[in-house]
């Protein structure tokens, strides 16, 4: 049985690790970088990752490229809620993953998506490089080369535990910052 | 399929077995083309772009196509809340089960096709006009509005293209005479070599039936029914897993298969471009000669196919995306005029050179 489970992993894990579509989505600068990682200087293709989806049911790939408002936050969770299962998060630059300059003062930017959607690989600078782009691609694939195909529900339940909110109601309330609430449904 | 007879089964056991037989065969090739096809895009498409294409998986990325496939496979299947099940599910088949059947239709060489058929042009051509009907079904019943205006305007588009594209057909066949597959072949093999074939004197019928065949495949520049900059994913938008896999693997087997019929009806099929085959020369016996000309007429056949498909996809990293009804206007204002003007061409050169 284990040998089985093992051999289902390998392949498993090979095949999903190697192509990662992503989803066309890019809120702001960053994803200037993430167009440019797609043209003849960088070339995602090699990693076969060129394939940008336009429909989130097709993609696994979520990169979050740039600022998140808190008028974009319940449509991020949407697109990501309508992915299909496998399905990664990079949190491409430091708005995606803390806020970045927007971190202090500012009275509508979500500080990090984490706060909203799980993220598997973290990749701070403002803006990025192409070039770390493709190591967060790379980073992300030998990550997923370490995971085991049984192990998935735990990860879902370890990160709706760390959430603040309920996911799985019909109409529900976001809570991103302590005083702010926005409503969104997910159907 | 009287090839096959001399085999000592009774009628009820062989006829189902030489189908299944037919059907593994063309099934496992199919497999293999789209597999290839898909690979051979994206590394062409990166040539185009002075890209490199994927190049990690593999020797050189020859893998790459084989990943995606598994990883679609194990992907999960989301049917939406307010779909229509039964459509929604019935979709990807039935765009997928008729490009599928028409692959028997096509002579490989000069003694096997799956089914021959006195009018198998015109059952091949009219069995690709089916999946129009999945892809409006997967439209309407996937409740997203994306998804039927996608399906909508391949309707819109399938009317446009169907009727140069017969009417290409109809040239050959007054140049033949005969709507059989295998006839129109040996038709081309009059002159023995390359100028037989019946893309000299149709050569206009050739070059509509290209671009209306362009517009079959649902491929750049006529790729409205799913215009990524459009409409998100047009009528597949809400297909995700193996249900999208079918509708990928149907188009590029669709490609695949249209580019041989464009090979068989224009470029002489499996014939050789110098009339005599290769192994005609070689010091051998005729028992082993004659298996050795039908790998080669299949050779024949895969080359040409193939030079039409790296054209299409030389069309694909070229053209943009026209707007619709610039490329409606262009298929009912030019396209199918031109494809009526090239039938009085192919009729006067039939009635003054006589039988060719
Ligand atoms: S991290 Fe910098 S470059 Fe990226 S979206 Fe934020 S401000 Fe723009």
């Amino acid at each position: 049985m284990q040998v089985i489970a093992g051999a289902i992993n390998t392949v498993y894990n090979w095949a999903r690790s190697n192509s990662l579509w992503p989803l066309t989505f890019a809120t702001s600068c960053c994803g200037i970088e993430m167009m440019s990682v797609s043209s003849a200087n960088y070339d995602i293709a090699r990693f076969g990752s060129e394939v940008f989806r336009g429909s989130p049911r097709q993609a696994d790939l979520l990169i979050v490229a740039g600022t998140i408002t808190q008028k974009m936050a319940p449509a991020l969770l949407k697109l990501y809620e309508q992915m299909a299962e496998p399905k990664y998060v990079i949190a491409m630059g430091a708005c995606a993953c803390s806020g970045g300059m927007f971190r202090e003062n500012s009275y509508s930017v979500v500080r990090g998506v984490d706060k909203i959607i799980p993220v598997d690989v973290y990749l701070p600078m403002c803006p990025p490089t192409p070039e770390s782009l493709l190591e967060a691609i790379i980073n992300l694939q030998k990550k997923i080369r370490t995971q085991d195909i049984f192990d998935r529900d735990d990860e879902i339940k370890a990160h709706k535990s760390r959430l603040k909110f309920d996911i799985d109601q019909k109409d529900l309330l976001i809570c991103i910052d302590d005083d702010k609430y926005f409503e969104i449904e997910v159907g | 399929m009287n090839y096959f007879n001399i085999s000592y089964f009774p009628d009820y056991v062989y006829i189902p077995l030489y189908y299944l037989i037919g059907f593994i065969v063309v099934a496992v090739l199919m497999l293999f083309v789209v597999l290839f096809l898909v690979l051979l895009e994206r590394k062409l498409l990166g040539f185009f772009t002075v890209r490199v294409g994927p190049n990690r998986v593999g020797f050189h990325g020859a893998l790459q196509t084989v990943a995606d496939a598994i990883k679609l496979l194990f992907k999960e299947d989301i049917i939406p809340l307010k779909a229509d099940k039964l459509l929604f599910t019935l979709s990807p088949i039935l765009v997928f089960a008729p490009i599928m059947t028409v692959w028997a239709y096509i002579p490989f060489n000069g003694f096997f096709a799956v089914q021959n058929s006195v009018v198998g042009s015109l059952i091949f051509l009219s069995l690709l006009s089916f999946p129009i009907l999945g892809i409006l079904f997967a439209g309407i019943s996937s409740a997203n509005k994306y998804s039927l205006l996608g399906s909508l305007r391949a309707c819109a588009q399938t009317l446009c293209y169907e009727l140069p594209i017969f009417i290409s057909l109809l040239s050959v066949v007054i140049l033949s005479g005969s709507l059989d597959l295998n006839d129109i072949v040996s038709a081309q093999s009059i002159n023995n070599n390359c100028f037989g074939w019946f893309i000299i004197p149709s050569l206009l019928g050739f070059i509509t039936f290209y671009i209306s065949s362009v517009a079959m495949m649902n491929r750049v520049p006529f790729d409205f029914p799913e215009a990524e900059s459009e409409f998100v994913g047009g009528y597949h938008t809400e297909y995700s897993g193996m249900k999208f896999a079918m509708f990928f693997l149907a188009e590029y087997a669709s490609m695949f298969i249209l580019c041989a019929f464009m090979a068989t009806i224009f470029l002489g099929g499996f014939l050789s471009p110098f009339g005599k085959y290769i192994s005609d020369f070689l010091p051998l016996s005729d028992l082993i000669k004659t298996p050795l000309i039908f790998i080669e007429q299949f050779f024949w056949l895969i080359l040409k196919t193939m030079v039409l498909v790296v054209a299409v996809i030389w069309t694909r990293a070229t053209l943009p995306r026209l707007r619709i009804d610039r490329s409606l206007e262009f298929f009912w204002k030019l396209i199918l005029p031109l494809s009526i003007l090239n039938i009085f061409i192919v009729c006067l050169i039939k009635l003054f050179m006589g039988a060719r």
